[in-house]
């Protein structure tokens, strides 16, 4: 049968798949044409993979055998921060352009496993630092919705090539918002799942005790399959969850106590159309049953500064590693000292050099507790407003970020500007817990139909309170 | 007030050649960010205990290793300068 990659979902796909109404390697073939004629215009993938076909085929040798996954033989995208064996892995930098990956992160293996295909590695932020994937040294990506906007960062390749249907799915990684602001401008599902629950050996790191590798796809549905995938406990990464905690979670409950934190969700700086959807969508929540009821968090008005203190304070010391002596690009001075020193600042861009040097600035001994240290004690409060919270409510609900996607180049001037896109996101990465964003329908703005998302927030290892409240979104309002 | 000096510092800490102009630009910046995240100063709380996160001294089993030198020939090609089975760099003392 005829493939049509905007009729297709993961889970349609698998049971084409399984019906042999095509093969995987028709099925990759026909991504792979789209691909090529639909990313010149966004340059969402940074490389498609030519031997992805090769894997497609190898996934059909797989179902002939008698296997059955629901990802065996489905084609995805990677973050190119997530290393792929024999692949360019570069984090969208220039520092790492020649460099090929060695080894497969664990999200990358078990995917294989799983049989599903790469279709190829997708443009970020460098090194994952960014709210529009203009930072990337290879150019930005271009939001299908809208060529002038921006598709979000920074993982805004992985969500614009599910959005543009080049991709069935795809992973990013989220250490401040990073999969759920770029779901929402490119009207995909985003999930950053709990704090430990999916291994990070082989992402690039960049604040380590905020990343969380995650999945991007159409709908609910397919993140949950994505997400089955991924998770679990990972004896290569120190910080993975044990695997009782998964068990522990479960039994999500049909109808859900729905917290709306006001004076947050409802604050300065929200782009009044946002609040009108956000405040529909819960309404369609409360018609179908849940419950909404206002809370307070009274700290987390100070996230955004909290995690722009912690952020590149951790960052500073993640990317000490890059310094052209065991991989990457080497820029060589007269000596040693200036071989780090010209390597990291011709190899860095601008937004990187610009959050190395606050690192090293909050983390200088003069500072240290007038920023880092305190900054942990107001995580800590952050934190401790959660789980009170957690205890009178199932989930809490906010706009995923304040505006749609913005222009090209609109905020690239003004770093503090683009940061404050991510106020909604950062707490969840602050507290550890899981997050969730699900288009809620879209907005008119200079001619353009822009979607829009809502954020769902659950308790730490929740990730099913979030698929129930989604799925509730995807019926409710569409 | 952050001084051209102190970003030329910064700079040299975090091993990173800046030009004089952006030097300008970073001070700028720096400043503007600073002043925002400055705002965590107003909480007059008393700071919290500070307690252990729930996973401490996590180790891996040392079982198991690979063989010796199942990677070093895709390792050293990631490296800019080599020596034979060796990563080289201008002289250190």
């Amino acid at each position: 049968m005829a493939i049509d990659p905007k009729q297709l979902t993961i889970a349609k796909a698998a049971a084409h798949l399984a019906h042999k109404d095509f093969s995987a390697e028709e099925l990759t073939q026909a991504y792979l044409d789209a691909a090529e004629k639909k990313n010149p215009e966004i340059n969402a993938y940074l490389e498609l993979f030519s031997d992805a076909r090769d894997a497609a085929k190898a996934a059909d040798a797989r179902r002939a055998k008698g296997e059955t996954n629901p990802l065996l033989g489905i084609p995805l995208a990677m973050k190119d921060n997530i290393l792929i064996k024999g692949k360019h892995a570069s984090s969208a930098s220039k520092i790492l352009e020649t460099y090929v990956a060695p080894y497969d992160a664990t999200a990358t293996k078990r995917l294989k496993d799983a049989g599903a295909v790469f279709l190829g590695r997708t443009n970020m932020d460098e090194f994952a630092m960014g709210g529009s994937t203009e930072n990337s040294a290879f150019g930005p990506t271009k939001n299908p919705h809208d060529t002038t906007r921006v598709p979000g960062g920074s993982s805004g390749g992985s969500a614009a090539v599910v959005a543009a249907d080049i991709a069935l799915g795809s992973l990013g990684s989220d250490t401040g918002g990073s999969i759920r602001q770029p779901a929402s401008f490119c009207g995909v599902v985003g999930l950053k799942p709990t704090y430990g629950a999916v291994s990070r050996f082989g992402l690039m790191a960049m604040a380590s005790s905020l990343d969380q590798i995650g999945p991007f796809a159409k709908n609910v549905e397919d993140t949950e399959i994505l997400f089955n995938a991924i998770k679990g406990n990972d004896p290569l990464d120190s910080t993975s969850a044990p695997d009782a905690r998964f068990a522990s979670a479960s039994g999500a409950k049909t109808k859900l106590r729905i917290g709306v934190p006001e004076s947050f969700a409802y604050g300065e700086g929200v782009d009044p159309e946002v609040v009108a959807n956000f405040k529909e969508t819960l309404a369609a929540l409360a018609k179908a049953g849940h419950e909404i009821v206002p809370i307070e968090l009274s700290h987390i008005t100070h996230s955004l500064a909290v995690y722009y203190i912690l952020m590149p304070a951790e960052a500073s010391t993640n990317l000490a590693r890059y310094d052209g002596v065991r991989f990457g690009m080497l820029k060589e001075g007269a000596k040693l000292f200036d071989d780090y020193a010209e390597t990291r600042g011709a190899g860095f861009g601008r937004e990187v050099r610009r959050r190395i040097l606050l690192g090293a600035y909050v983390l200088s001994s003069g500072y240290y507790d007038a920023y880092y240290h305190k900054a942990t004690a107001v995580r800590a409060m952050i934190e401790a407003d959660f789980a009170r919270a957690f205890t009178d409510v199932d989930i809490i609900a906010t706009p995923t970020a304040p505006t749609p996607a913005f222009a090209i180049g609109e905020k690239s001037s003004d770093p503090l500007q683009m940061y404050l896109a991510d106020i909604f996101t950062v707490p969840a990465n602050l507290a550890g817990v899981p997050g969730i964003s699900v288009p809620s329908g879209s907005m008119l703005r200079d001619g353009k139909m822009l979607p829009l998302g809502i954020q769902f927030l659950a308790p730490h290892f929740r990730e099913d309170m979030l698929f129930a409240a989604g799925k509730s979104v995807e019926e409710h309002t569409q | 007030m952050i001084q051209k000096e102190d970003i030329e510092k910064l700079a040299e800490l975090s091993r990173i050649a800046v030009s004089g102009e952006e030097l300008d630009i970073l001070k700028h910046d720096l400043e503007s960010i600073l002043g925002y995240v400055s705002e965590i100063q107003s909480v007059s709380e008393d700071m919290p205990e500070r307690i252990a996160g729930e996973l401490r001294n996590v180790m891996r089993d040392d079982a198991n290793p690979h063989e010796s030198g199942t990677y070093t020939k895709d390792l050293l090609a990631a490296a800019p300068r080599t020596d034979g089975d060796y990563i080289s760099v201008k002289q250190v003392l």
